[in-house]
């Protein structure tokens, strides 16, 4: 096992270092520049700018000196955009607040998701069975961007329940997490029932009931790890999944995220804010997945054979 | 996998071309399962309306979607515009139909882009198996674990609302499944008989893998084609969203949903007829998918 999680961690290594590579050069290459936005400078201040952030130096040179700032001190550099500050000050103000909403939609996914899929499992093709499966197709057809506007529309503007848009109280987060783990939740849902009924019409389930085992303890204790398999692979998608819906979700709600920032440092071309994020969000995806693959492992042996 | 009639027959040794050609009714059959499978038959036809709607729609009402009628206004639905009109008094109704037309071109071609590059890939990779096989999947799984929508993104911000690009973009992200799919398909067929024949035929590489092989894997490419449809239109109305889809004066359905939401406050219309409209669509096409794998029993990875 633990050869298996270092072999990963060895395979993420030059993954990681070539998207780094790629995207530093990517940016470089695409027209405009972070100062052309600005009204009408004159050459000799877009070269002092250029001077003062190291653009002037050979491509080459930047990109060894922003690697070696970042491998050695972690150092994602200044923002171009932000005058006075740095990447590092920017993602450590902004992404708290994404962290956040990803974790009540992870959680709002999860406990929707395991629930209805679950009860789903139960009686199959009764009314228990229905009203989860649909509650959960209906989910899987409504992109976020329509459901949030929905949500919004109705709970805030018509109800009054909710603010329509901030990030202020507590209360600010139910819509926000409702809407981006909604999706999830569906999803899961169906996974979850699907995973379930494979597991309880095996013959070890049989035997369980043979012997006397209460329903719950057939449920929660029988099927539950095996019909969770499904799941637990489709946590890796849906964190990238769950990262890229921020940005919109951020949008619509006025959310101060980490998201929001990115959509707006790539108009910009805030090169380094723009790297930074992307290196973040990268390293987040493949260290989640990882811990999912390691998860899959433990739950079921037989992968560690394969 | 022989369809169940093929396993029926007395004898396997002496077949008249009448008994082969029953033993391969596999389309007949799986059609057969279709049409019980209620909810996907809707999906089906209700695709088809939609998709008639969209490409003839637009030559019955002419330049509705663009007319402007500035002292209209927004108006609720009434009997002049079904579905009522927008800010600018365009009529709603011939805007959403000029929106999913766009919507559909853009999932068509996208698809088309990540069906060919799914296709020869896996097939290339399973075809010659060992350690190719083993480098481009081992690629196909890297890949996988990439945040792509954000290069979908930092590319739609850097080189304009280009559609051409936005085609070869998505399809670019979508065409992970399709290739592991194929490839799984092509690796089982491939010390199969007939496989074996056309090799001592002579026949080269890419005629053996395109004329022998993929033909005899329709089945699931069909499947995930369908899949892919609605995966790709989805991440269209993403970027049109986050205004990096297709631009004013062309609409797609997701702008058309950003549109509705920025004024949905007064308007509530706006939002909610191109929603649903899209929402049913996504809900047809996932549903339809859902049939034909059920219907030609395809043993595929759900994601």
């Amino acid at each position: 096992m633990i050869r298996y999680i270092t072999g990963r961690i060895f395979q993420a290594i030059p993954v990681l270092l070539i998207l780094i590579t790629v995207t530093f050069f990517m940016l470089r290459f695409v027209p405009g520049g972070p100062f052309t936005a600005e009204k009408a400078i004159t050459p000799e201040v877009l070269r002092n700018l250029e001077a003062h952030y190291g653009m002037d130096k050979p491509l080459l040179n930047q990109y060894l000196s922003y690697m070696g700032n970042l491998l050695f001190h972690g150092d994602f550099g200044p923002s171009f955009k932000y005058s006075n500050r740095t990447v590092n000050e920017i993602i450590a103000q902004k992404l708290p607040v994404s962290l956040e909403l990803g974790a009540w939609s992870l959680a709002v996914a999860l406990f929707l998701g395991l629930s209805l899929g679950i009860l789903a499992s139960l009686k199959p093709n009764s009314w228990l069975d229905y009203i989860p499966s649909t509650i959960s197709m209906v989910g899987i057809c409504l992109p976020t961007f329509v459901l949030g506007p929905l949500l919004v529309l109705f709970c805030s503007i018509k109800m009054g329940w909710f603010n329509a848009s901030g990030w202020f109280d507590p209360i600010d987060r139910v819509l926000p997490a409702l809407t981006l783990g909604g999706y999830y939740a569906a999803y899961i849902a169906r996974l979850t029932r699907g995973g379930m009924r494979e597991v309880l019409s095996q013959d070890f389930i049989r035997t369980a009931r043979a012997k006397g085992a209460s329903e719950t303890r057939v449920i929660l204790k029988h099927s539950l790890k095996g019909g969770l398999l499904p799941v637990v692979s489709f946590l890796g998608p849906a964190v990238a999944g769950i990262i890229s819906g921020s940005f919109v979700i951020e949008t619509i709600f006025q959310v101060p995220g980490l998201g929001r920032e990115f959509v707006n440092s790539a108009f910009n071309r805030d090169y380094t804010l723009v790297l930074g994020t992307v290196i973040l969000y990268a390293t987040l995806i493949i260290v989640f997945n990882l811990l999912v693959d390691i998860v899959q492992v433990w739950l079921n042996p037989k992968l560690k054979f394969e | 996998m022989l369809s169940p009639s093929a396993e029926k027959l007395p004898s396997s040794i002496s077949l008249s071309p009448d008994e082969i050609e029953k033993g391969t009714s596999l389309w007949k059959d799986a059609w057969l399962r279709l049409k019980k499978n209620h909810l996907a038959l809707f999906g089906g036809i209700f695709i088809l309306i939609f998709f008639t709607l969209c490409v003839l729609g637009p030559f019955f009402l002419g330049e509705e979607y663009r007319i402007q009628r500035t002292n209209l206004g927004a108006t609720s639905p009434s009997l002049d515009h079904w579905l009522g009109t927008d800010i600018l008094g365009r009529d709603m109704f011939a805007r959403i139909l000029y929106g999913g037309r766009i919507s559909l071109a853009v999932g068509l071609s996208a698809t088309f882009v990540s069906l060919t590059i799914g296709v020869t890939y896996g097939a290339i990779s399973g075809f010659f198996g060992g350690k190719t096989d083993a480098f481009m999947m081992r690629l196909v799984d890297i890949l996988y674990a990439l945040p792509f929508t954000i290069f979908v993104i930092l590319l739609m911000v850097f080189f304009g609302q280009n559609i051409i690009l936005l085609f070869v973009a998505i399809g670019a992200v979508e065409w992970l499944t399709m290739a592991r799919i194929v490839r799984g398909q092509i690796l089982s067929l491939r010390k199969q008989e007939f496989i074996e024949a056309a090799h001592s035929l002579g026949l080269g590489t890419p005629r053996i893998i395109f004329r022998h092989m993929i033909p005899n894997i329709l089945g699931p490419v069909i499947v995930y084609t369908t899949l892919t449809i609605p995966a790709v239109m989805l991440l269209e109305a993403f970027l049109s969203f986050l205004g990096l889809g297709v631009q004013a004066p062309m609409s797609s359905l997701g702008s058309l949903i950003k549109d509705g939401a920025d004024k949905m406050e007064e308007f509530s219309w706006l939002l909610i007829f191109p929603g649903f409209a899209f929402a049913l669509t996504l809900f047809s096409l996932n549903f339809l998918g859902d049939g034909l794998r059920d219907a030609l029993d395809v043993r595929a990875s759900k994601d």
